[in-house]
């Protein structure tokens, strides 16, 4: 451990959030590495901090409960760890004492002041560049040693150092949701990078066992700069379907066919209610001013923020309403901003029959793909047939995949990612994609 | 005692379901079915057999840790939830670890033979899915030495049995005896698809000795010499059987060829204290199953089915060694050579064991003697082999703990 001394006081700016809750238990997870694992004998301590005294209350007993997941899953390895200390027999006592142990060195705050002497300065509020300046400049000038390193999922680093006066001590550590769970990890280090940073976050991103992918300062980075694209080209099929049918059935067919035919996790409007629609509109502002040339926004994303139709989640998890009503996790009806309400997916699902026959002969679906480890040859024949069958459907999926590839190519070519590999690899680990949007399957 | 002097039956046998992973039922977010339900559906499936509560003379139930698993204590006094006819009526509970319900009948019989009684009703239970994994070890562990969980394995009787099989390897050979234990774990899983009550009844999964010899051993999460096939499953359950004289077998109006009949019995002990001389003998169990035998004055090649003790697949290799059907280190090939098969030599464990039906803890001994009587009489359906006259004996072996504690009887056709 070359940067042990930077690990002996860290903050977690926004640690009750969706994503510094999860940052928050990995880092956790590291300093009980150091302490308990290594025994080094340094004190070591996390400020979590955040706005609100209830979000931390909430934080606290998260974290407990992911110690103690930790605990069971590493119990062969915490024997070890504690095997000198007689008085902790079972597993159970073990596992108690190591997550005490942790909760120990972490401290919860409300003031930024707390962050003054940290040496890291993690970093996961909300997407409001002038916020981040703010508070990193004022910490940078109380403890010029500090480095930083931010969650930002689009604003570019670069802006955010120059504007603060950071001389190169930040870097982009952008983790996917929920942390502790996604291996993906979007590192992004500025032009003028701290040479040390950037070794340590290589070294912590291995600690932390992340797929590390390094994407260039660009806003919006791969992720979110696929993501994006990716949304509002779903945002135009719809609207252009608005001549001929209701909007809420041309969500449903655009949704339905991102998530069936193309065979995602979850279609693409589910995807944006789960990250938010308000969320997508910070993003997108952020990504447009550094791609002029671009219409990065949306007339109906505008419209459901308007009428308060976001999505999102709440903070226990729970999904809110958005272009969809969930029950545990299922869609069950969609939006129809005529009625200003909510029908049942069902009618809709029967109405929209015709747009999706023929079906393809072979029910594929991505969870069946997911656990194939050669996936090419369950893929190809699949969509091998999309291509040939005439339903309005499939056709539309035959041009999504196309168009998800150019977005891929895009973003190599504008230099944010280095290669083809990088965009397939984040989308992949971080958006759980059964393959990457770069690809042949749709020539 | 050379030979028991009374005549000892045991019939009307039934399991319940082993629940657990594997069981598309099984949700341990939902909770488990309590304790006493699972005591209440074995007992009355007996009694409803045997013409009710009124024909018992006593109950004996066999458990290992409902203290920690169920905080639940005061066994007997569940007899009468059974039946409202137990109530006042003698009802003891044994503990001998995995044993305990072996222990049971074991107490059963001597209580036929004491003359105290002509008809037992014989119970095991486990409900042992109210932990996860990683605490159940922690309460398993019990069954050995409290002094030696400090610096045991993490998952503490999987870890005594690696260092078994880790000693089995070095003597003998690690790639036959990996061998032999993923053919002993598709034995199990085979035999378990045929019998409804199995944990592993609805296993479907092909090319199963593929998948054990290629799924990797995991020293960091899991124990050096084992995988999680080779371990008997995590199980709630209960088992009971009636244990009668020959005045209790006409009391309950059966005849004998409806029952079978315990000819010898072994039940014995080695220190939990003191480490194995040989890692890659099972001592006691060798002792128990000789004795056994000599008392039912026959030799092993009279006998038509085996059911045994493998809490662990390499368990189960050395237990056919103790009782001498093959040689030590021998004992590889004769799984490898399919001998252990349902239509085998020598069929073992024909409804999958404690890896392919399951290991309610205080119910195996008990489930042993329900599936021998289930063979020996042809009650055993899809899952029935054929017992040739001949051959129409049956042995059972039930281990509790490191081979500590140990029940092995001698069954024949009624």
């Amino acid at each position: 451990m070359n940067y042990i001394n930077k690990y002996t006081n860290i903050s977690l700016l926004g640690a009750a959030g969706k994503m510094g809750s999860g940052i928050m238990a990995l880092l956790a997870f590291e300093v009980g590495k150091l302490k308990i694992g290594a025994k080094r004998e340094e004190n070591f301590v996390i400020n979590a901090i955040d706005v609100s005294p209830e979000a931390l209350e909430g934080l606290l007993k998260y974290l407990k409960s992911q110690l103690l997941k930790s605990g069971e899953k590493n119990i062969v390895e915490l024997r070890e760890w504690y095997k000198d200390s007689a008085e902790l027999v079972e597993n159970e006592q073990v596992i108690e004492a190591y997550a005490n142990d942790v909760m120990a060195m972490i401290k919860t705050s409300t003031r930024i002041e707390t962050a003054y002497d940290s040496q890291l300065v993690f970093e996961a509020i909300k997407e409001d560049k002038g916020l981040k300046v703010k508070l990193f400049s004022q910490i940078k000038q109380n403890n010029p040693d500090t480095w930083f390193l931010s969650n930002t999922s689009s604003i570019p680093l670069g802006e955010i150092d120059k504007e603060a006066g950071l001389n190169g001590d930040i870097v982009g550590f952008h983790f996917y949701n929920p942390p502790v769970i996604q291996k993906l990890l979007e590192v992004i280090p500025v032009e003028n990078i701290n040479p040390d940073l950037i070794k340590f976050s290589e070294e912590l991103a291995k600690s932390m066992r992340k797929i590390v992918v390094y994407s260039s300062d660009v806003a919006g980075f791969i992720g979110n700069g696929h993501f994006m694209r990716d949304a509002l080209f779903a945002l135009d099929q719809a609207q252009g379907m608005t001549n001929e049918i209701a909007l809420a059935d041309a969500i449903y067919r655009v949704d339905t066919v991102s998530r069936d035919l193309l065979l995602r996790p979850m279609g693409i409007y589910q995807l944006m209610d789960y990250v938010g629609v308000d969320v997508m509109c910070f993003i997108l502002k952020s990504m447009q001013a550094a791609f002029s040339q671009e219409k990065l926004s949306h007339e109906i994303l505008n419209q459901y923020i308007d009428l308060g139709v976001t999505g999102g989640q709440y903070s226990d998890g729970s999904q809110k309403d958005g272009f969809f009503q969930y029950e545990k996790g299922k869609i069950v009806s969609v939006y129809d901003i005529d009625a200003n309400a909510y029908k049942a997916i069902a009618d809709v699902k029967t109405a929209n029959e015709a747009y999706f026959t023929p079906q393809p002969s072979e029910k594929l679906n991505w969870k069946t793909v997911i656990r194939e480890r050669e996936r090419e040859g369950i893929l190809s024949p699949f969509f091998n047939e999309l291509k040939v069958l005439a339903s309005p459907a499939s056709k539309l999926a035959v041009a999504y995949g196309l168009k998800s590839k150019a977005i891929g190519q895009l973003l190599v070519e504008g230099g944010v990612a280095a290669d083809t590999n990088a965009v397939n690899k984040v989308m992949e680990t971080g958006f759980y994609h059964a393959y990457g949007p770069v690809n042949n399957f749709f020539e | 005692m050379k030979s028991p002097r009374r005549k000892i039956y045991m019939l009307a046998g039934y399991n319940t379901i082993s629940m657990g992973t594997g069981r598309s039922e099984f949700n341990p977010k939902k909770g488990c079915r309590p304790l006493e339900s699972y005591i209440k559906e074995a007992g009355q499936a007996v009694l409803e057999r045997i013409g009710g509560a009124d024909k018992v003379d006593e109950g004996v139930i066999g458990n290992f840790m409902a203290a920690r698993f169920n905080n639940q204590a005061n066994l007997p006094a569940f007899f009468p939830l059974i039946d409202d006819g137990l109530k006042f009526k003698p009802a003891i509970s044994v503990e001998g670890a995995c044993a305990s319900g072996g222990l049971a009948l074991i107490s059963a019989i001597k209580s036929v033979l004491a003359e105290t009684a002509d008809v037992v009703l014989a119970l095991g239970v486990e409900v042992q899915n109210t932990k996860k994994a990683v605490y159940g070890a922690d309460i398993l562990a019990a069954a050995g030495w409290n002094q030696s969980r400090k610096n045991g394995h993490a998952y503490f009787f999987p870890g005594v049995f690696s260092n078994r099989a880790g000693a089995y390897y070095e003597k003998y050979g690690k790639d036959r005896s990996r061998l032999a234990m993923s053919q002993w774990y598709v034995n199990a899983i085979e035999n378990a698809r045929l019998c409804y009550t199995a944990q592993e009844a609805e296993n479907k999964k092909t090319k199963l000795l593929d998948m054990a010899l290629e799924m990797p051993l995991n020293p960091k999460k899991f124990v050096d010499h084992l995988t999680v096939l080779d371990c008997s499953k995590v199980s709630d359950g209960a088992s009971a059987i009636a244990v009668v004289s020959e005045e209790g077998l006409k009391r309950l109006g059966f005849k004998p060829e409806e029952a079978i009949e315990v000819i010898g019995f072994a039940q014995m002990t080695s220190n939990i204290t003191q480490d194995p001389t040989d890692l890659t003998v099972l001592e006691t169990t060798r002792n128990a199953v000789k004795k056994a035998l000599e008392m039912a004055g026959i030799n092993i090649s009279q006998l038509g089915t085996i059911e045994l003790h493998d809490c662990f697949s390499i368990a189960g290799i050395m237990a056919i060694e103790a009782i001498g059907l093959a040689e030590p280190g021998k004992g590889i090939d004769y799984v490898i050579d399919g001998k252990t098969k349902r239509d085998g030599e020598m069929p073992i464990n024909t409804t999958g064991g404690l890896i392919g039906w399951g290991h309610p803890t205080g119910a195996t001994g008990v489930h042993q003697a329900v599936t021998l009587w289930e063979q020996l009489t042809g009650k055993a359906g899809d899952a029935q082999i054929e017992i040739c006259a001949d051959r129409p004996y049956a042995l059972s072996i039930n281990m509790g703990g490191d081979d500590k504690t140990l029940v092995s009887i001698v069954y024949k056709k009624g």
